[in-house]
Order: C-alpha cells, then structure tokens, then sequence
C-alpha cells in the first residue's frame, strides 16, 4: 500500500544519472558497435567498408587460442575461489558472535588497493622475489624458480583479488540454511562428510552459482593481473583488446572482441538471474 | 570443525598476509628482498619524489572531484528510481557494473576520441574525471538505494502531509535517513576512483598521470622498495578513512 | 447538516482491480466518523486518496465545499496519523511537533508546540528520540503532530493496531476524550469492529471496494442492511433469509423442549451454547451466566423474539 505518489521531482532526480549514464556508457558502448563493423584504418582508426570481418578473425586459431585460454584461467580461478572461499563461508556462518568480525576481514583488502595488492603478489613471487630470495638465502635452491609470469601466478592473483565476492554469497546462503537439516541428516545415519555433500552444498547451489559467476565474470574481462603476474606468456582476452586499441592499432577488432566479450558477461548474467530471480545475491 | 577453523586460518592468512609482508618490507633498508634492518629511507625518498607528489595531487583531485559528482548524481538517482520502474536505467547501470574495466576503458577511449573529431580538446584530467564519474556512479546508486529499501516510506508521505512540499520532504526527512548510505557510497566511489589504473592509463592525457599509473610504471621496471613504502601508505591511508568513516557513522546513530 | 468533507463517487483502480468503488460520503463537523471492513476492503486506500497520496481514478473530493483531488498532499488541510506513527527517526519530540509548523511559517511555534506537548502530557519528554520513548507515546506524538497543525479533518490510519491489547483498550478512551476537547472531525480507519462501535458517532462500512452502509453504531449493530454488514459486526445465526444474533436467543424449561445442547462453553462474560434442534438446523446462543448450566445432552426449549429476527434478500 505504500505506494508513493510519482512526484516531478523524483522524475528530475534522474536527469544527470540518465545524462552521465546515456553520454559515458551507452554512447560509447554504441561508437563501439559502429567500429566493429568497419574495417581497419590505414594509420589506426578505422574507414569503410563495412564488414563483419573482425568479428569472422575470432575464429582464427591464433586469438581462438586466446579466448580458451581465457575461459580456463577464469575458470580456475572460480574453482579455487570456491575451494577455498566455501569452507571459510561456513566457517565464518558457523561462528556465533564473532560473523561479524570474521565477515569484514574478508571484505577489509578489497577496501584496499587493487593495483597494491596485485604488486604485492609481484613482490613474493618474482625471480628476486621474497620466496625465491630466502630459498636461496637458505640454500634450498640455486636458481631462483619460475614462479612469476605464468597461468599459475596470474590465478593465484585472481583467486586473491575476487574471493570475496565468492565468499559473501555463499556466506549468505548458508547463513540462512536450517540448521535443523543437518541434524536431521546426522540423526538419519548419514556421517558429517555424507551431510555436506548429500544436504549442505545441494541447498548452497544458489550462492554456489551466484558466487561463481559473480568471480567468472571479473575473471574472464581481467586485464591488469594477466598482465602484471602473466607477463608477456599468459596474454587473456583484456590484454588482446588492449592490445588492438594501442599497439596493433586495429579498433574494428578490438571493438568486436569488446562486444564478444560484452555478450558473454551478459549471457552468464541474464541466465543466473533468470535461474535464481530472487536476485538479491547481486 | 577443529579441521574447518584450520582452514579458515590458512584463508585468512592467504587474504592478508601478502600486504601485510609488502608493508614490512617498505621498513627494510636493503634495496634486495632480503631483511637488514630497519630504515625508512624509502620513505624518505618516496615523499621527496617530484613525480610521485605531482601523481599524488592529481589522483586526489580527480577523485575528488568524480566523488563529488558520482555521489550527487547517484544518489538523487537512487532516490528518483525507489519504488519505481525504470528498467532501462536500472539495467544500464548494472550493467556498467560488470563491465570488464578493459572495455569501459576502450569504449570511453573510442568516444573521446570520436568527439575529437568535432572539438578542438585533447586527453586530460576533465576525461579522466568524467570517465571515473561514468564507473562510479552504479556503485553509488546500489549503495544508496540498498540504505533507501531500509527508509520507511510513510516518512515521507508523513513530511508531504505536514505541509512540507516535495523539496522539503527530501531535504529534511529522507536525507537525512540515507546520509550514511550516501557517506558510504562516497566512501566507495572515492577508493575505486582512487584505485583504478586500467580505465585511467587509456583515456589520461601528458598532463594527468595519476599514482596508480606511477606505481605500475616503477612495478615494471623491477623491485624497487619505494613501491611498498607507497603501498604501505595507500593500504594505512584507506583503512583509516574507513575506519574514521564507520566511527563517524555509528557516533550520529547513537 | 455542515459537512467539512464529502466524497462523490469516487473510485480507485489499480490496473483491473476496483480498490474504491463509487464511495460516496458525507463527514459533519466535529464528528467522530470511522471507516470499519476486513483488510483489502479499500478503507486505507479511501482515506489516502483524502491525504492526496493516491489520486482517485473518478469522482471528486470536496474540503469545505471545495474540489481537493487534484491538491498535492501539502496543499490539503487535513493531516494523517499513520499506522506505524511515521515519527522522523532523527528529530526529537519537539522537533516532530514543530515540523509542519516550520515549513508552512507559521507565528509563535514555540506556544503551539508547548501547548500541544501539554495536551498529550508528553511535557518534558521534548528533546527525546523516537527510540527512546514507549509504544503509546509515539503515537501521542504522532497526534500533537498533526493536531498543532489544526486540520480540518484528522485521518487516522488505524493508530491503535500497533500497541499490545491492554495499552490498546485505554488508549481508545483517551483517544476518544481528546477528540472531544480538541473538536477537530476525525476519519479512523479500521478494521477492529470493537474499536470503530465503541469510539465513532457514525460508521461507514466496507467491503470488497464497496461501502456497504453507514450509519451510527445502534444502527448498524441493529438494523444492518446486508448480510455481509451483519456477520462482519458479530456471530450470526443463519435460517434461509432470516439472521438472529446469539444474544438474542433465548433458552427455557417452561414449554416443550425443541433442541439438545451439543456443547457449552465458557467465555467469562456469557456462556456460549451450541444446539442442535430437531428440524436439524444448528443454533447458537449466548446467555448470562446465571441463567444456570446446560450440560451437553440435556434439552431445552430455544426461541427468539420476531422483533429480534434481521430479514435480508
């Protein structure tokens, strides 16, 4: 019943949203869409004709590659995010008083910077890195290990960068999980591990999805971490479209692989909210 | 669940233990990653650094001014979309939330330039401003609106009843309801702008490097110390205007 | 007749569903008139469109004889008590009262403001916050609130459901006192049948979008015009078109026995008997206490008098 009256203020309220949001984000979006369908200028930019050329080179083995690469790493760093952020959210469910503390300590580094934090991983791992230095200071290795510059290093910077956005949903799910269901399984004969797996993380599917797509999504579009912690090796999608933008200076192709990339994070969206429209994990 | 805790244990470590070893490392006087001794020589040379402070000054003017504008813009657009449909808007601005930043980035790169085209302008703190309004502004709107689903509406019907016109009812009942969502979405509109490298390294122009741009330059290159005396400072830095921020928010509850 | 507030056929839709029906309504000056029906019957939405939040669909809304249904909320003098009072959490008792007297720039605030807190005896409880004072203060704040405004009608959106039962029964006589001193025309909007019988002169029943009748609360106990009016106000036995009330059934030894009781029930005041007669038709009766006990099985004669029969179509 408290249904306010639309008031021509409210209405007004929305113009510089709807300015800044029109100009700064659907405009720009839209000059993309013209680019992708034009062909590569002779010094950059681009010219006429039109083509759907850029977007046929997507299937070209050499950024095929690319792409697939892209989705395992961002894959990967789903799973490790829920292997790890799965028993800490229901750790931190099962923790009486002190949820609240052991919540914010999770949330506490994504308040800090993430350029920072992905430089600290750079820190530990690089040749002359802490982890290398005092294995040889102590004489365990000669040469430094390769730590840095590689898929391996890149997915550990993405699991540590997004596993709070895995963690709060699944905390959220479990929060809200009757207790009384595990009793019951455990008064049914079933054994703890058997009660995880038969009745918890059935349940948690909700937050189990939300959470992955909700790190995926960041994953797949990442640029800065491949970038920084992959070095030259692991290029990903992000650094690709970079890429065609500065270097290469292809704009159609980097539109296309913009838009592609765009579609992708849209279609996991739309198929998570249609799957669990109570939506308010977002 | 002794197992469970232990777990947890080594999550947490792995969550905070990288800063806090960077941060350790900023008080080392060797310039190897090996422990000397204590010094802060990298401090030192850190606020004596020209470019740093000049980076410094532009990163804070430009989130403040994008704070300022994002906030304003967000949280009046919050208001205006409570109990309303407006789904075009809404979905615009959630979609502008995941967004991979790379793509933002382009696309405001491909605008600019594109305006070029007609205006006599080039890159420059007003383009990286206006592109950090343009990701801020939905964390603003989500923040703002999450506060505004707790505000019991009748308040402001109440406000109009009592002879107070829409204006008014806004002013004195509903702003003051959601101030601490808003100081919040400040808060957070501030340290994303602060924070982001990947949108502001394509649409700055000569004139405004800004401090995450000079950290991942001097990253590149190799270790340099310096880095981690500067991180240490951003991590301390935001943590404080959190904390300040929190205290400031459950004194006026109080 | 003066009346301060008429409704002409007005009628809310939301999408297909009729919320308000053609309401037509005539409120007198000074009168204590309450808006009584099941919840969803359109009894809020019809004091809310009096408010200004809603507009109405069709129909007009006169204040003083003058057309209000297309004034903003501000611009009607009239002012509403809400459900949950709708006290402005950071401003503090003082602050609350003097709020509309603020923004219309009314003189001497401070005099009206303290004779308000006066008349709700909340003196001294000023400079505290919404938080910090009990259920039944609240809503005397609420009511200082829109009384210093000095309305033309005060409508209040069932003031008393959110307080526990007991502060609800002695604040209903305070509340009623109070609209006696003040003499400002209240709409009370509920949907407890006690509440509206015991406070109002006249009242308006709803149902489903429609007001079904009005009159005062004799009346409409008494003499009520639909069989929805008739079970909505209390319990009802039914034969084909004629209803007869429980208390109006009567039990005797005297004369040949037409019924069995079949149970008995306690409820304080009265005892309830249900029967069965021997044409097979179910009757249930309240009589006094004293009238000595009725044991399931025992038979007794059960009759009414024809003046207490309701006849319906």
């Amino acid at each position: 019943m408290n249904r306010l009256r639309m008031s021509r203020l409210r209405t007004w309220f929305l113009a510089p949203a709807w300015a800044i949001t029109l100009v700064l984000f659907l405009a720009p979006l839209g000059i993309v869409l013209v680019y992708s369908a034009l062909t590569r200028g002779a010094y950059g930019g681009f010219s006429e004709p039109w083509t759907l050329e850029s977007y046929t080179r997507l299937m070209d083995s050499l950024y095929l590659v690319i792409l697939l690469r892209s989705f395992w790493i961002a894959a990967a760093s789903t799973v490790g995010c829920l292997l790890l952020g799965f028993p800490l959210a229901l750790f931190i469910a099962r923790s009486g008083r002190r949820k609240n503390l052991y919540l914010s300590l999770v949330i506490l580094p994504f308040w800090t910077s993430f350029l920072v934090r992905t430089y600290a991983w750079m820190f530990l791992l690089r040749d002359t890195g802490l982890i290398n230095a005092t294995l040889q200071k102590l004489g365990l290795i000669h040469d430094p290990l390769p730590l840095l510059y590689n898929d391996g290093a890149v997915i550990i910077g993405l699991v540590y960068s997004y596993l709070p956005f895995m963690v709060l949903p699944l905390y959220a799910t479990l929060e809200r999980l009757d207790k009384s269901l595990l009793e019951a399984a455990a008064d049914l004969g079933a054994r703890p591990w058997q009660a995880m797996w038969r009745v918890v993380v059935p349940l948690c599917a909700p937050g189990i999805r939300a959470g992955s797509v909700l790190v995926f999504i960041p994953c797949l579009g990442a640029y800065l971490t491949p970038d920084l912690l992959g070095g030259g090796k692991s290029v990903m999608v992000g650094n690709l479209i970079q890429n065609q933008f500065t270097s290469a200076r292809d704009w159609p192709f980097g539109s296309a692989l913009s838009l592609v990339l765009m579609g992708i994070v849209m279609a996991l969206l739309f198929g998570l909210l249609r799957r669990d429209s109570e939506g308010g994990l977002l | 669940m002794k197992w469970l805790s232990i777990y947890a244990v080594c999550a947490y470590l792995f969550l905070h233990v990288p800063l806090l070893i960077l941060s350790a490392f900023s008080f080392n006087s060797s310039r190897f990653t090996v422990w000397e001794g204590f010094s802060l020589r990298w401090y030192q040379s850190a606020f004596a650094d020209k470019q740093l402070a000049e980076a410094t000054l532009n990163s804070l003017i430009i989130a403040v001014v994008a704070t300022l504008i994002a906030t304003v813009a967000g949280s009046l657009c919050a208001y205006g979309l409570w109990k309303r449909n407006a789904p075009v808007l809404a979905g615009s601005l959630y979609l502008s939330l995941v967004t991979p930043e790379i793509v933002t980035g382009i696309s405001l790169l491909a605008l600019y330039q594109f305006l070029f085209r007609f205006l006599h302008f080039q890159l420059g703190m007003y383009t990286v401003i206006l592109s950090h309004v343009a990701f801020s502004i939905a964390y603003v709107v989500i923040v703002v609106m999450a506060r505004l689903r707790t505000v019991d509406g009748s308040l402001e019907e109440a406000a109009l009843d009592l002879g107070a016109n829409e204006w008014q009812a806004f002013r004195y009942v509903t702003l003051p309801a959601i101030l601490p969502g808003v100081v919040s979405a400040a808060l957070l509109a501030f340290t994303v702008s602060f924070d982001d490298y990947v949108i502001t390294s394509l649409v700055a122009g000569v004139d405004s490097e800004t401090l995450p741009m000079v950290i991942y330059a001097i990253a590149r290159r190799g270790v340099n110390p310096m880095v981690n005396a500067i991180s240490a400072l951003i991590v301390f830095g935001l943590g404080a205007l959190i904390l300040i921020s929190t205290r400031l928010k459950s004194g006026s509850a109080a | 007749m003066d009346a301060v507030l008429e409704l002409i056929q007005i009628s809310k839709h939301f999408g297909a569903q009729r919320s308000v029906d053609r309401v037509s309504l005539q409120i007198q000056r000074g009168e204590f008139f309450s808006l009584l029906g099941p919840s969803g019957c359109g009894k809020t939405t019809t004091l809310r469109m009096v408010a200004g939040f809603e507009e109405p669909t069709s129909g007009e809304i006169r204040l003083n004889g003058q057309s209000i249904q297309h004034l903003k909320p501000y611009q009607r003098n009239v002012s509403t008590v809400f459900q949950n009072y709708a006290l402005f959490p950071h401003l503090t008792v003082q602050q609350n009262i003097e709020f509309g007297l603020r923004r219309t720039g009314a003189a001497d605030i401070a005099k009206r403001v303290r004779e308000m807190l006066e008349l709700v005896q909340l003196t001294g409880k000023e400079s505290r916050l919404p938080t910090q004072i009990s259920g039944g203060e609240k809503q005397r704040v609420a009511l200082a609130r829109s009384l210093v405004m000095a309305p033309d009608v005060l409508l209040l959106d069932e003031p008393l459901s959110a307080l526990d039962p007991n502060l609800r029964k002695q604040l209903r006589g305070e509340l009623k006192s109070l609209q006696r001193r003040v003499g400002i025309t209240f709409l009370f909007v509920t949907h407890d049948k006690e509440e509206a019988l015991s406070l109002s002169d006249r009242i308006g029943l709803m149902h489903k979008g429609v007001l079904e009748q009005v009159g005062t609360p004799e009346d409409i106990y008494l003499r009520p015009r639909t069989r929805f009016v008739a079970s909505f106000l209390g319990a009802m036995n039914w034969f084909g078109p004629v209803g007869v009330r429980p208390e109006a059934v009567r039990i005797s030894n005297e004369t040949a026995a037409n019924g069995v009781v079949q149970q008995s029930t306690f409820l304080g005041n009265c005892v309830q008997i249900g029967a069965l007669l021997d044409d097979g038709r179910s009757i249930l009766a309240e009589t006094s206490r004293l009238a000595g006990s009725l044991a399931p099985g025992q038979r007794a004669h059960f009759w009414w008098h024809p003046a207490d029969e309701l006849t319906f179509e």
